[in-house]
């Protein structure tokens, strides 16, 4: 899922500084997964913006609602129902739902509630960590299933680099050497021989250095 | 001006019952200050940080949760996570530049009458000292 964290109350206090009717808007997907964007997370921020601008002698309203999902056309739809209600959203969702507000919605000014930090998982209760980076070429056919365009600190295709110490990498002592982790669970599963394959060169045309990517699939658009 | 702090107490069943025994009269005079509410729960694993922000939206200048023993919470880990929350806000409050110690946690034992009523005046103390809560409005 995406993994995203509330931003720093004044920064989102200054995004709304000249709004008197809020919408602050949840999605029930990933952000209510990873506790950052769901219903319980928009009626803590927008109570925080309304102690924030009580404390300022300003006076504002808040609504307080969620989608389904911001990443969808149909349920953006859903937004009309506040209609009049506001002069400014507050999205809770990833920055998907904030640029699809913002593409659908030409007139409508929508500011960001969260940081979009990575796609990830629940690795503990409260503990999320990067495990995906989106590359749009996946090799963890190649790798044993660890990636390690997210989990290396430098992305590398051929490592473990230098720098790899117990298992630990050069960066910090508490991040894992995804290289390492590569090297043992290849051996693990019988497939020690991959290591010794080079991987060549890469097209990294695939991660968005080519532009803003796109999926088309012809047999869904009728 | 005389300014008399109101203070929101959020504390469970059991570490209240002995004190709310004894009565609204009993309490006063055991010392327990007029200007503090209690606001009883089941177990303070249950207080949403969305309801102890609401207090202060409320009008509260200061707020405490009194909860068990965080290792000997009857629901095992309520006080625990009671706690957690009390600290996500006094972070949330010193973002806003409002002083953490309006919100507190206490750990206390069951039904232990003296101690009860002693959170309530360390906090009456503490909040009268502070004066009014910044959320009541200050001229922009
Ligand atoms: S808008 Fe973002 S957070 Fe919400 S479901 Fe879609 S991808 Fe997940
Ligand atoms: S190789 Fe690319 S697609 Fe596969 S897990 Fe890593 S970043 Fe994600």
């Amino acid at each position: 899922m995406i993994i995203a964290e509330r931003k720093p109350i004044n920064e989102i206090l200054g995004m709304v500084r000249d709004a008197e009717k809020i919408l602050v808007l949840g999605c029930r997907g990933c952000v209510t997964v990873c506790s950052a964007g769901g219903d319980r997370e928009v009626e803590i921020l927008a109570s925080l913006i309304r102690l924030g601008m009580q404390k300022q002698g300003k006076k504002v309203e808040t609504v307080e609602g969620s989608l389904v999902r911001q990443c969808d056309k149909e349920y953006i739809d859903e937004i009309d129902q506040w209609t009049g209600q506001y002069d400014a959203i507050v999205s809770m969702a990833c920055g998907v739902g904030v640029n699809f507000i913002a593409n659908l919605r030409p007139t409508v000014k929508v500011y960001p509630g969260v940081n979009t930090s990575f796609l990830g998982g629940s690795a503990d209760q409260g503990v999320w960590t990067e495990q995906c980076a989106g590359c749009g070429n996946c090799v963890l056919h190649l790798t044993g299933g660890l990636c390690p365009v997210a989990r290396c600190a430098k992305s590398l295709m051929n490592g473990p680099c230098g720098g790899s110490v117990n298992g630990r990498c050069e960066i910090h002592q508490d991040v894992e050497c995804i290289w390492q982790s590569i090297h043992d669970r290849l051996g693990r599963i019988g497939n020690a021989d991959a290591m010794h394959t080079i991987a060549p060169i890469r097209d990294w045309s695939t991660a968005g250095h080519g532009g803003p990517r796109k999926v088309l699939r012809d047999d869904l658009t009728v | 001006m005389t300014y008399t702090p109101d203070i929101q107490a959020f504390c469970c069943h059991y570490t209240s019952q002995q004190t709310v025994a004894e009565g609204r009269e009993g309490m006063r005079e055991e010392g327990m200050p007029a200007n503090v509410t209690l606001n009883r729960l089941v177990c303070t694993g249950k207080l949403q940080v969305s309801t102890l922000l609401k207090a202060f939206e409320e009008g509260a200048d200061g707020v405490y949760v009194v909860g068990c023993p965080a290792d000997q919470c009857h629901n095992v880990k309520g006080s625990q996570r009671a706690a957690k929350r009390v600290n996500a806000i006094k972070k949330a409050l010193a973002e806003l530049a409002v002083e953490p110690e309006r919100i507190e946690m206490f750990h206390l034992e069951r039904g232990f009458h003296p101690e009860f009523i002693e959170a309530a005046q360390v906090m009456n103390k503490r909040i009268s000292a502070l004066g009014p809560c910044p959320f009541k409005g200050e001229t922009p």
